[in-house]
């Protein structure tokens, strides 16, 4: 254990160290090879351009060779490998493509997609919404808030772990250490495997990802909330406006845009939920999902990097119009 | 006026009442965990984790001792002891002597096994076999009972997975990759953020508009070419293609169009009379980030180290594609992954292993809760 420990540490030192070395190296000799101290006159002046010349490329410089090699490269390749074949020699047309829209899995897929689409951004906001609201009126709110909000740390493999413990199932007539099981049992019903039910299924995953970003809707709708004007308020209320009035007809429509962008933000992370489909039933049971989908063929068989390049180029073109609006919006909120 | 003060008072309590069953709903799925890692194994499959206050029953099979150890009294052949052995004793409730009715008889009943056999079992374990005639063969009478145990507690289950199932391993990995793929990416980020708010060169425009562009990659579109890149690189230089390095540079790859949008306008916000003044005075641009803007910066650099901090240490598709599946790389999430296929039904195992995943996000959720929801507000257009 301590040799571990040592080489982690020794490991991340030169990590960690390596960066530090070229920035405080590149500059350091910049300097020395155009000194603009000790120097006089034109020679000063001609060193101090030169500097101003390649200094911003020093600064920039790590950070664009990494966004080529690790972004841009990969997105064209992507695209590239999507038209070839499983090694991506031959050319193929769009037989990946072909190949995706007839396939039952494919179209199961994009099928349960639709349905965590539908489900969980709408499920996450309504119920963020609801809890900011009812927490603003008490005095321990920030605490309730808090344990809410705390879920959203918790790794995907770690919910599911949590929420599998939840579904445990054991046969009938036995004790039951899944706390759905047992409620249901205590309620005369008789326990079932939940995350192996075709379609409902789905309904038992979608509650880990709502479980976890409800805190997220809740927390940024909450700040929004709090940044509606009392005036508009309290005239309602003087207008003997009741409750559910003053939140569907006055604040919901003055913290539209905020709801949009949780929505939205909720929306691009379903189309991209991965971890809780691998851990819970790997698409089992007719519950895969794109993302998972696009792993396992990544491996599946050694790798079959034209269709996993497909099912990516799937993703991105459902998430782009989404995640453009979203950053219009952010920059707009944001006022850039 | 009184019905409506009436009203108010039951709409204050119904707050009340909605907001403690969503604080509950919220935080028994966690607390469930936490309570069944900290039981003990056999506990935890004998009763639900809301009744670990309460003693648990649980049915057991075991063997008398076997004839060898007889005694004879009183003209009869008796074996005695304790059916605990040596093991701790429990309340013994009920016994059998077939499978499909272990609980046939209760505690201090004595029952008939023919022949003028008869077996008595106290709640405190100690039995009595008694026969007219002696005991043959080697193996002893089979036995099943019915006992409750006291309610256990014991952090034998955290010994357990850290030191032999690997999760302590797991630890220190997820630890060397997490600690540089937060710091390489800030450094490199705000260096560059820097350069693009406060430095003039040509094409800055364009560099920013591309790195915006590029918040919208899903990371899904990134693996299989990088796959084959590293793959490439492994074969061509003859080193392994999974890697720490690896690992570090795709997280930096992944993180570092948002840590630069969200670093760099920031930067833009600082006052401008601070650098020109620096300047004026002869501090060279190195100078004016390491002394002025740096440390002007901490907030928004704290907000990006934690969401990104928390980002990779609950990865799991990354460290999937880009490290090895054997002990040395093996990191929390993917290790967690694993003991789901392997030890799918071990509770102890793996709720133990869960909470210990999730103690340092938890740890860092309670202590920079500030900082957590401001890069949070912040990360919600992250790409990656």
């Amino acid at each position: 254990m301590a040799a571990q420990i040592f080489s982690a540490i020794i490991t991340i030192i030169i990590g960690v160290g390596g960066a530090i070395a070229y920035f405080w190296g590149a500059n350091k000799l910049l300097d020395l090879i155009f000194p603009s101290r000790g120097v006089t006159g034109m020679a000063a002046v001609n060193n101090l351009r030169r500097q101003g010349l390649i200094r911003p490329w020093l600064f920039i410089g790590p950070a664009l060779l990494i966004l080529v090699v690790y972004l841009i490269y990969p997105v064209i390749q992507t695209l590239y490998l999507s038209f070839h074949d499983r090694a991506g020699e031959n050319f193929v047309g769009l037989a990946n493509y072909s190949w995706a829209f007839g396939d039952r899995e494919f179209r199961n897929s994009i099928f349960n997609n639709i349905l965590w689409l539908a489900v969980v951004p709408a499920a996450c906001t309504f119920l963020g919404l609801v809890i900011a609201v009812l927490t603003d009126k008490i005095w321990w709110g920030t605490i309730a808030k808090s344990l809410i909000f705390l879920p959203l740390a918790i790794s995907f493999v770690g919910a599911s772990v949590i929420w599998k413990f939840i579904y445990e199932y054991r046969g009938d007539g036995q004790v039951q250490i899944g706390l759905l099981n047992a409620i249901v049992q205590w309620l005369g019903g008789s326990p079932q495997v939940w995350i192996s039910l075709p379609f409902w299924n789905n309904f038992f995953l979608m509650v880990i990802l709502i479980w976890i970003q409800t805190g997220f809707a809740m927390v940024i709708l909450s700040a929004a909330l709090r940044g509606i004007p009392e005036e508009t308020i309290e005239a309602a209320v003087i207008d003997g406006a009741n409750p559910f009035q003053i939140f569907w007809r006055i604040m919901v429509p003055q913290i539209w845009g905020t709801i949009a962008v949780v929505w939205t933000t909720i929306t691009i992370l379903v189309l991209k939920v991965f971890d809780i489909v691998l851990t819970m039933t790997n698409g089992q049971w007719n519950s895969q999902v794109l993302a998972n989908l696009m792993f396992d063929w990544m491996f599946r068989g050694g790798g079959d990097f034209g269709r996993g390049a497909t099912i990516a180029i799937i993703i991105m073109i459902a998430v782009l119009p989404i995640m453009i609006w979203n950053i219009r919006q952010a920059n707009k909120e944001g006022g850039h | 006026m009184a019905t409506a003060r009436g009203k108010s008072l039951l709409g204050r309590f119904g707050v009340h009442l909605a907001v403690l069953v969503f604080v509950i709903i919220w935080t028994i799925p966690t607390l469930g965990i936490l309570v069944s890692s900290l039981r003990d194994k056999d506990q935890i499959i004998a009763s639900g984790w809301w009744n670990s206050f309460s003693s648990s029953t649980q049915t057991e099979a075991g063997r008398l001792p076997a004839p060898e150890s007889q005694v004879e009294k009183d003209g009869k052949f008796v074996i005695e002891g304790n059916i605990f052995g040596d093991a701790p004793a429990r309340e013994v409730s009920a016994f059998g002597l077939r499978s499909a009715a272990p609980t046939q008889y209760a505690v201090g009943e004595t029952a008939d096994l023919g022949d003028g056999v008869t077996l008595q079992v106290n709640a405190d374990g100690s039995f009595v076999l008694a026969s007219p005639v002696a005991f043959e063969g080697t193996r002893g009478q089979r036995i099943y009972f019915a006992s409750s145990a006291p309610p256990r507690f014991t952090t034998e289950n955290y010994e357990t997975v850290l030191f032999s199932e690997g999760i302590g391993r797991s630890f220190i990995n997820s630890l060397t990759v997490t600690v540089p793929a937060t710091i390489i990416p800030i450094m490199i980020a705000a260096f560059a953020a820097y350069a693009l708010a406060w430095m003039r060169f040509p094409g800055r425009a364009l560099i920013i508009a591309t790195i915006i562009g590029l918040l919208v990659v899903p990371l899904q579109m990134t693996l299989i070419p990088l796959l084959q890149l590293y793959n490439g690189v492994a074969l061509f230089f003859g080193v392994p293609s999974k890697t720490y390095l690896g690992i570090w540079l795709a997280h930096t790859g992944f993180g570092l169009p948002f840590a630069i949008y969200l670093l760099r306008s920031y930067m833009a916000g600082l006052p401008k009379e601070l650098m020109e003044s620096a300047r004026i005075d002869g501090a060279s641009d190195f100078e004016i980030f390491l002394k002025i803007v740096l440390p002007l910066s901490f907030p928004v650099l704290a907000s990006f180290a934690i969401f990104q901090f928390l980002w990779v240490w609950n990865d799991l598709l990354v460290a999937m594609v880009f490290l090895k599946t054997d002990a040395s790389e093996l990191v929390l999430t993917a290790k967690l992954n694993a003991l789901l296929g392997s030890r799918g039904g071990d509770w102890e195992i793996l709720t133990t292993s869960a909470f210990v995943t999730i103690l340092v996000p938890l740890a860092v959720f309670f202590s920079l809760q500030r900082y957590f929801v401001r890069g949070l507000l912040a990360g919600s257009v992250k790409g990656g």
